[in-house]
């Protein structure tokens, strides 16, 4: 009979627990209320970017609503678009604005929710942190190949970079490589979370990914003194940044349209900030 | 005995659709190409580098990324291969052997993604701080990866060929008081010889055809790699990595040239196990 009852006892403590969850969902329940009763699936790809803000909003609106299915895969922000045009998703991410080419072949409609950071980012264990704007067109192009000759140990410096579907890399090869070279040795790695484990991985490693996708396992690295805090990316003083979109084709409707009108909610702009963006308002 | 008329007609359906599937992507392929033949910009693909920036799309470097991680893994694979398929079938430990066995036909069955990510953990790592010197990424993690992947299909192969050497042979080499290993040079291994280089072919094939290790392992720079350590791309990485690209870009339609080369190579390899099978077809035991 005491084994039942210690058995009985872990479902008790889950459901404290979850008890706990749906208390907290409550508090979201006014953003939420428009999924009620609805049904269907959202389809997204692209800008990897997204990633973090929209899988969250994602577990929130199908713990909520059980019966909305909503899928999300990466890509990139060139994919995104592509993918959106063609009808084969709801929505793509980007992480650039789509040309006035891809707007006007694929008729889409803009949803720009965020600014973010393109952050530089070395492993924890390298001492560098701060890099000159000339370094760092340097490090890239394959002029300097050693970390002595920027203050660190003595150890190869190992690039990492994305392809061209990447919005991420086309911010960053404009606004902080000037559109200089990148040397044909650097490794490429095909979204955010994957370059950020590259550089996790390698102390020798540097790379740029979205700044929202930062955090202790990789260090930023300030350019020409500036961190990319959110602070210094809201302000301007950070350089290397841009917006993120969503982009439909055509005026979304149904749960398209809700889903987009929860990013501009006070509760999905609280989580695009709680996920280190800075939210924009429609 | 001889199947049914209307069975004979099913099978000969689907085996004449699953034929022209693969004849139709061969067309798909070549018709997409189509604007690369123009102008004598097929032949620039085998000598620019892979510069989109600067309108440069050559894939040189990914052939040689491809030919350098298959043909290395091949020559990791093929001596423990032979080793292992020699201790299954030929010397058979008993309890050993088995285990052996079944743990290489279970091998066949791992998703390559995971030995692909059990190398960017493990892998990549350690051939980094073994050679001091570049990231990890390269040609030799790929292959070395690469060559656990194709190692128990060449073992599989390889024991299937020796056991197909007429048990007579075998009691007619340990009635002249020939030793396990005189027994395999002198009798096992001239007469399976092509089944030795057909399981081989087929290893090369796999290699050649695999995306996600040399993906995930090699680093995918786009120049072409010189040293063991260098990071290469191959060409299947290259389709995996370009796909995103603009549909109507130039860069989109060189995936076709890639895929070609690759259905290229391909159908070489059949043909040379083909090629194979017809020496082996006047034999008869």
């Amino acid at each position: 009979m005491k084994k039942i009852i210690a058995k009985l006892k872990m479902p008790a403590v889950f459901g404290l627990a979850l008890g706990l969850l749906f208390c907290a969902a409550g508090a979201r329940a006014d953003a939420l209320a428009p999924f009620k009763g609805e049904k269907g699936t959202i389809k997204i790809s692209g800008g990897t970017a997204h990633i973090p803000v929209m899988k969250e909003m994602a577990k929130r609106i199908m713990r909520f609503n059980p019966k909305i299915r909503i899928s999300l895969a990466g890509g990139g922000s060139g994919v995104g678009i592509r993918q959106v045009g063609e009808g084969l998703v709801n929505i793509g991410n980007s992480g650039r604005r789509p040309t006035a080419n891809e707007i006007e072949k694929y008729h889409l409609s803009l949803f720009r929710w965020a600014v973010d950071g393109v952050a530089v980012a070395v492993n924890p264990k390298n001492p560098v942190r701060d890099l000159s704007k000339s370094q760092l067109k340097k490090i890239f192009s394959g002029q300097i190949e050693n970390w002595k000759e920027l203050g660190g140990e003595d150890r190869s410096i190992n690039l990492y970079t994305r392809d061209k579907a990447s919005g991420t890399r086309a911010v960053f090869w404009k606004k902080a490589l000037d559109k200089g070279e990148i040397s044909p040795r650097a490794n490429f790695v095909p979204s955010n979370g994957a370059m950020k484990s590259a550089i996790a991985t390698d102390p020798g490693g540097i790379g740029y990914l979205s700044a929202g996708n930062l955090d202790k396992s990789v260090a930023a690295v300030a350019i020409e003194g500036v961190e990319p805090s959110l602070k210094n990316i809201k302000s301007g003083v950070y350089k290397i940044s841009r917006s993120l979109f969503s982009n439909t084709k055509g005026t979304p409707g149904g749960l398209t349209k809700k889903f987009i009108d929860y990013l501009y909610s006070p509760a999905g702009q609280r989580l695009i900030a709680e996920k280190g963006f800075i939210p924009v308002a429609r | 005995m001889k199947p049914a008329p209307a069975a004979e007609k099913l099978f000969f359906g689907a085996a004449l659709f699953s034929a022209s599937i693969s004849l139709f992507i061969l067309l798909f392929m070549v018709v997409l190409g189509l604007p690369l033949f123009k102008d004598g910009f097929f032949l620039r693909l085998f000598t620019d580098p892979w510069r989109p920036d600067h309108g440069l799309y050559g894939i040189s470097a990914m052939i040689a990324g491809t030919l350098g991680v298959s043909f290395l893994a091949l020559v990791l694979a093929l001596p423990l291969s032979l080793g292992c398929a020699i201790l299954i079938s030929i010397i058979r430990p008993p309890v050993f052997g088995r285990l052996l066995e079944k743990t290489v036909q279970f091998m066949t069955g791992i998703p390559t993604v995971v030995l692909g990510f059990v190398g960017v953990f493990l892998l990549v790592p350690f051939i980094r701080e073994q050679f001091g010197h570049g990231s990890g990424r390269c040609l030799l993690t790929a292959a070395l990866v690469l060559a656990v992947l194709i190692a128990p299909t060449m073992i599989l192969f390889f024991c299937d060929s020796f056991s197909r050497i007429p048990a007579s042979w075998l009691r007619a080499a340990d009635a002249l008081g020939c030793t396990p290993m005189e027994k395999f040079r002198h009798v096992i291994l001239p007469n399976s010889l092509q089944g030795l280089a057909g399981g081989t072919i087929l290893a090369m094939g796999r290699a050649v055809g695999d995306t996600m290790i040399a993906l995930m392992l090699a680093g995918n720079a786009v120049a072409a790699p010189h040293a063991l350590l260098d990071p290469a791309r191959t060409l299947t990485a290259h389709i995996a990595l370009v796909v995103a690209a603009d549909f109507d870009s130039l860069e989109f339609k060189i995936i076709f040239a890639c895929g070609l080369l690759l259905y290229a190579i391909t159908l070489a390899m059949t043909l040379l196990i083909r090629g194979l099978d017809r020496g082996n077809g006047g034999r008869t035991w």
